[in-house]
C-alpha cells in the first residue's frame, strides 16, 4: 500500500485553553526529535490536526510503525492519494479497504467533497463507491451509524485522498509540556515504568544513578544506560547522572546500626538527589517505589526518606501491583533490560533484617555523629553525566557477522 | 587444479577467516564469565544466533551450534527419538540418506527402536506412497534429507511434511547440508520441517561448525551434558569464535543464494548436455535435481580410476561419496536407485562452489572427454596433455 501522508490528531491537548499552541508545537517538536533519522519527514499543523509526510515508503512504514510510541496523539491514520477520477477512486478504495480484514465487518464510505466541479454529486459518488467496494470484496454489510470500516473519501481538484484505518495514539501530554522531574533510577524493573508514567503525562525525565564499584560493575551501569535509552525512545531527551556512592555506602555501614543502613541510604539518596535536582531545575523528584514491595517501602520507611527533603517527590507506581507493573514493564521494553542479574547499589548491602517501621527521629539521631555534607557534595561534584539517546554506537560485531 | 569437489566441503572463505582471527585474538574469553570480557562475547555470541535464527526463520533459542552436519544429524534423531519414546519407538529414514542418518538410525535400534527405509524410484526421489505406508502411529522421527550429497536430488520436503503431519505424530528432520545456501530451506510455514541440520564447511565455512535447529519448542533430549551451555542440550565451552564465523558464512551463503543456483544450474545443465549423448556414460543426476552436484559413470571403470585419471588432467573430481571413497564398495546411494550393474563401480560426482568460471566448466569437459576416450582405448596415456 503506497501511503502518501498521515493524519495525526491531538490528544488532551485539544481541551486546552490558550496554552494550545504550546503543545501543538510541543508535539511537532517531539515527533522532529523522535525521528531525526528520516530525512525527507515533513510536518503542517492544522488548528484540529497534524500531517506527515515523507516521499520515501520505507520512512512512511517507520512513521506507522514508531508514532504509537509518541505522547499526545490520540490516533493517526494513513492517508492515500489518487487522481480526481472516478475509475482511480473506485480502485484505490478497493485497494485500501483490502488490507483490513474486512470479512464480515460492516461498512460505510463518507465522501466530502471540496471539488464541487466533481461530476458526480457527494451522495452518487457514495453509492458508486460504496457498491463498487462491496462487489469487489465480498462479506461485508453496509451500516450506517458505527460501521466497523468507514472509508473516508475527501475530492480536491487536485486529488483525492483516502483514509480507513484508525491506528490508537500514545495519548497522554506532549513530553516537555509539563516540566521536569529527576528520577531516581536503580537499574531494577519499578523505575523505567515510574519514568514511562511520568512522560506520559508532559513530564520531562532526567535520571540519577547511585554506582558504587566495585560492589557494582559497569555491567550493571551499563543495564541502567540501557534502560535510559529505551524511556528516550518515549519522547525528549534523557540525562542520567551518575553519583559516585562507594565510600558514602561504606561510610554508612560504620556509621550507624545494621538494621537501618538501608534507611539511611535511602535518606542520603534522596539529600543528593534533591541537589542534583536543585542544580538542573527540576520542580520533583520521582521513585518507583511501591507501597508494601520491600522492607524500604513500608509507610513508615517512605516518611522516614521523605524527610530529608520538602521537595515533592512523585511516586507514580505507589499502588500498582508488581504483576501490573511488569505488564507495562514488557509493554515499552525495558523488562528484558531490568531482570538481567547484576547487582546493584541496594542489593549489595542489604541487611539481613531490614527495619521496617524506622523513626524519624531515631534516624537523625543516628546520623547526627557522621559528616555527610563533605561526601556529599564531592558526590555530587563528581557525577558524570549522560545524554540519551546516544546514536547507536556501530557494533565492532557487525564487521565480525 | 580446478576443485569440482565442492560438495566434499568447501575453502573458507576470506571473510569467514577475517571473522575467525578476529573473534580470537578479540573475543577469546568464556560466554559463561561474568566478568566484562565474557559479558562482551556472550553478547556476541547471541548476535551470532540471532543472525542464524534469521536466516532460516526461527527463533534464536532454537538454534544450536555444533560440530557440523554429523553431530547434528545425531543430536537431532537421537535427541528426538530418546526424549520422545511416549509417542513410540518407530523410526522411518529413506535409503538414500546420509551415513550419518542411516548409521545414527541403526544404533536406535539397539535401544529398542524399529526402523523402516522409504524407497526412491531412479531420480533419486523418495515414493510418497511408500513414505504413507511406513508411516505408524508409533513413528517417532522421519528423517528425510533435502538433498542428496552423491546425486543431487531434491526431495519434496513440504509434501513429505505434510504427509508425516497428516498420518503420524512424528518429528519431521531434514539433513539440509547440502541444501543450505544453495536452495530455500526455513520454519517460517507450517510446511517446514520440524528440526534441520546445517553444516559450516560446506558453505566456505569452517570444518568443525554445524548448526542443529528446531522449529519450535521441543522436547530433545542432550547430545552432551555438562555445565548447560546451548539451552542445556549441548554443553562444553562454547566455541564462539567458530560460530561467529558460521552465522558469517550462512549470511553469506543466503544472501547470494539465488544467483549462484541460477548459475549453477546453468553450468549442471550444460554438462548434461555434453555428457547425456556419449557412449558408455550413464548419467544420475538431473535438470531437476540440486544446482550445483553432477554425476554420472562411465561403463566398467572403478570411479578410483576416472578420479587419477582427471587429476592427471587438472581436475579434481571425488567419487559419489567423500565418506566411502576409500572402501571400494557399491555405495547405498547406486544401490538404491538401481544403477546398471556395469555402471555401478564407476561413479563420480562433480560439485560447484565459489571461485568457478565458466572457462573451468569448459575445461572439465574437454578433460572428461579425453579421459573417456584414454580409457576406451582411443588415445595411448602417453599422448596425453
Amino acid at each position: 500500500m503506497k501511503w502518501h501522508e498521515i493524519l495525526v490528531r491531538y490528544g488532551e491537548i485539544t481541551t486546552k485553553g490558550r496554552n494550545r499552541n504550546q503543545f501543538i508545537n510541543r508535539l511537532r517538536d517531539n515527533i522532529k526529535a523522535t525521528f531525526k533519522d528520516l530525512d525527507d519527514m515533513k510536518i503542517r499543523l492544522e488548528r484540529d490536526r497534524m500531517y506527515i509526510r515523507s516521499s520515501s515508503d520505507e520512512e512512511m512504514e517507520q512513521l506507522i510503525q514508531r508514532l504509537p510510541d509518541v505522547f499526545g496523539i490520540q490516533s493517526f491514520s494513513p492517508v492515500a492519494e489518487c487522481p480526481t477520477d472516478l475509475d482511480a477512486m473506485k480502485a484505490l478504495g478497493k485497494e485500501i479497504v483490502s488490507t483490513l480484514d474486512y470479512a464480515g465487518k460492516s461498512f460505510k464510505v463518507n465522501v466530502k467533497r471540496s471539488f464541487k466541479r466533481f461530476p458526480l454529486e457527494t451522495y452518487e459518488l457514495n453509492r458508486e463507491l460504496a457498491s463498487y467496494v462491496l462487489t469487489e470484496l465480498p462479506g461485508m454489510t453496509v451500516e450506517m451509524k458505527n460501521p466497523d470500516i468507514e472509508l473516508r473519501v475527501e475530492v480536491r481538484e487536485e486529488a483525492t485522498y483516502m483514509m480507513v484505518d484508525i491506528i490508537p495514539g500514545a495519548a497522554g501530554l506532549p513530553v516537555g509540556s509539563n516540566g521536569k522531574a529527576l528520577l531516581l533510577l536503580s537499574g531494577g524493573i519499578d523505575s523505567p515504568v515510574a519514568a514511562y508514567l511520568m512522560m506520559k503525562r508532559g513530564v520531562t525525565v532526567e535520571a540519577i544513578h547511585f554506582f558504587s564499584p566495585p560492589f557494582t560493575s559497569d555491567q550493571s551501569l551499563g543495564k541502567v544506560k540501557e534502560l535510559c535509552q529505551i524511556i528516550s525512545k518515549f519522547g525528549g531527551k534523557v540525562k542520567l547522572h551518575v553519583i559516585p556512592f562507594t565510600e558514602i555506602q561504606q561510610t554508612i555501614q560504620q556509621a550507624v546500626p545494621k538494621n537501618v543502613t538501608m534507611t539511611t541510604t535511602r535518606r542520603l539518596m534522596m539529600k543528593i538527589s534533591d541537589i542534583v535536582r536543585s542544580e538542573t531545575k527540576c520542580k520533583a523528584l520521582v521513585t518507583g517505589e511501591n507501597l508494601g514491595q520491600v522492607a524500604s517501602q513500608t509507610l513508615d520507611s517512605l516518611a522516614a526518606i521523605n524527610a530529608v527533603t520538602n521537595t515533592p517527590i512523585l511516586r507514580p507506581l505507589i499502588t500498582y501491583d508488581k504483576l501490573e507493573i511488569i505488564d507495562i514493564a514488557q509493554k515499552i521494553g525495558t523488562y528484558e533490560t531490568s531482570i538481567v542479574p547484576f547487582e546493584d547499589c541496594c542489593t549489595v548491602f542489604t541487611p539481613a533484617n531490614p527495619k521496617t517501621k524506622p523513626r524519624v527521629e531515631k534516624m537523625e539521631y543516628y546520623e547526627s555523629f557522621t559528616d555527610f555534607d563533605e561526601m556529599i557534595a564531592k558526590a555530587v561534584r563528581n557525577r558524570e553525566i549522560h545524554t540519551f539517546p546516544k546514536k547507536e554506537v556501530v557494533s565492532d560485531f557487525d564487521d565480525l557477522l | 587444479m580446478i576443485y569440482l569437489d565442492h560438495s566434499a566441503t568447501t575453502k573458507p572463505s576470506a571473510e569467514v577467516m577475517h571473522t575467525f582471527i578476529q573473534a580470537n585474538e578479540r573475543y577469546y574469553a568464556n560466554p559463561a564469565s561474568l566478568h566484562e570480557m565474557g559479558v562482551s562475547v556472550n553478547n556476541l555470541l547471541n548476535r551470532s544466533r540471532e543472525q542464524v535464527a534469521g536466516l532460516i526463520h526461527t527463533t534464536p533459542e532454537h538454534v544450536i551450534f555444533t560440530s557440523g552436519g554429523s553431530e547434528s544429524n545425531n543430536f537431532l534423531i537421537k535427541g528426538l527419538a530418546r526424549a520422545n519414546t511416549h509417542r513410540g519407538k518407530h523410526i522411518v529414514v529413506s535409503s538414500i540418506e546420509h551415513a550419518s542418518v542411516l548409521e545414527t538410525a541403526r544404533a536406535l535400534e539397539h535401544e529398542g527402536f524399529t526402523v523402516d527405509y522409504v524407497n526412491v524410484d531412479r531420480h533419486g526421489v523418495v515414493d510418497l506412497e511408500d513414505l504413507k505406508a511406513k508411516l505408524t502411529k508409533d513413528t517417532v522421527v522421519v528423517s528425510i534429507m533435502h538433498v542428496n550429497n552423491e546425486m543431487g536430488a531434491i526431495q519434496p520436503i513440504a509434501q513429505i511434511a505434510q504427509i508425516v503431519r497428516d498420518n503420524s505424530r512424528a518429528f519431521y528432520h531434514v539433513d539440509a547440508v547440502q541444501s543450505f545456501g544453495k536452495l530455500p530451506i526455513q520454519f517460517n510455514d507450517d510446511l517446514g520441517p520440524d528440526a534441520i541440520s546445517i553444516s559450516g564447511h560446506k558453505i566456505n565455512g569452517l570444518k568443525g561448525t554445524g548448526i542443529a535447529a528446531l522449529r519450535k519448542r521441543t522436547t530433545i533430549e542432550p547430545i552432551i551434558h555438562g555445565g548447560g551451555q546451548e539451552m542445556g542440550l549441548r554443553s562444553g565451552t562454547v566455541a564462539v569464535p567458530q560460530d561467529v564465523a558460521l552465522a558469517k558464512a550462512a549470511r553469506i551463503a543466503i544472501e547470494n543464494q539465488r544467483e549462484r543456483a541460477v548459475k549453477y544450474a546453468a553450468w549442471r545443465n550444460d554438462i548434461h548436455a555434453f555428457l547425456e549423448p556419449m557412449e558408455d556414460v550413464h548419467v544420475l543426476s538431473s535438470n531437476d535435481g540440486a544446482p550445483h552436484i553432477v554425476s554420472c559413470s562411465i561403463r566398467g571403470l572403478k570411479g578410483e580410476v576416472i578420479v587419477n585419471a582427471m587429476q592427471r588432467a587438472g581436475v579434481i573430481v571425488s567419487t559419489s561419496s567423500a565418506c566411502h571413497s576409500k572402501d571400494n564398495q557399491i555405495s547405498h546411494v547406486v544401490q538404491a536407485i538401481g544403477v546398471p550393474d556395469d555402471f555401478a563401480r564407476g561413479v563420480i560426482r562433480m560439485s560447484f562452489g565459489e571461485g568457478l568460471t565458466d572457462a573451468d566448466i569448459e575445461t572439465f569437459k574437454q578433460a572428461f572427454a579425453q579421459v573417456v576416450k584414454q580409457v576406451r582405448g582411443e588415445i595411448k596415456t602417453h599422448e596425453m596433455a
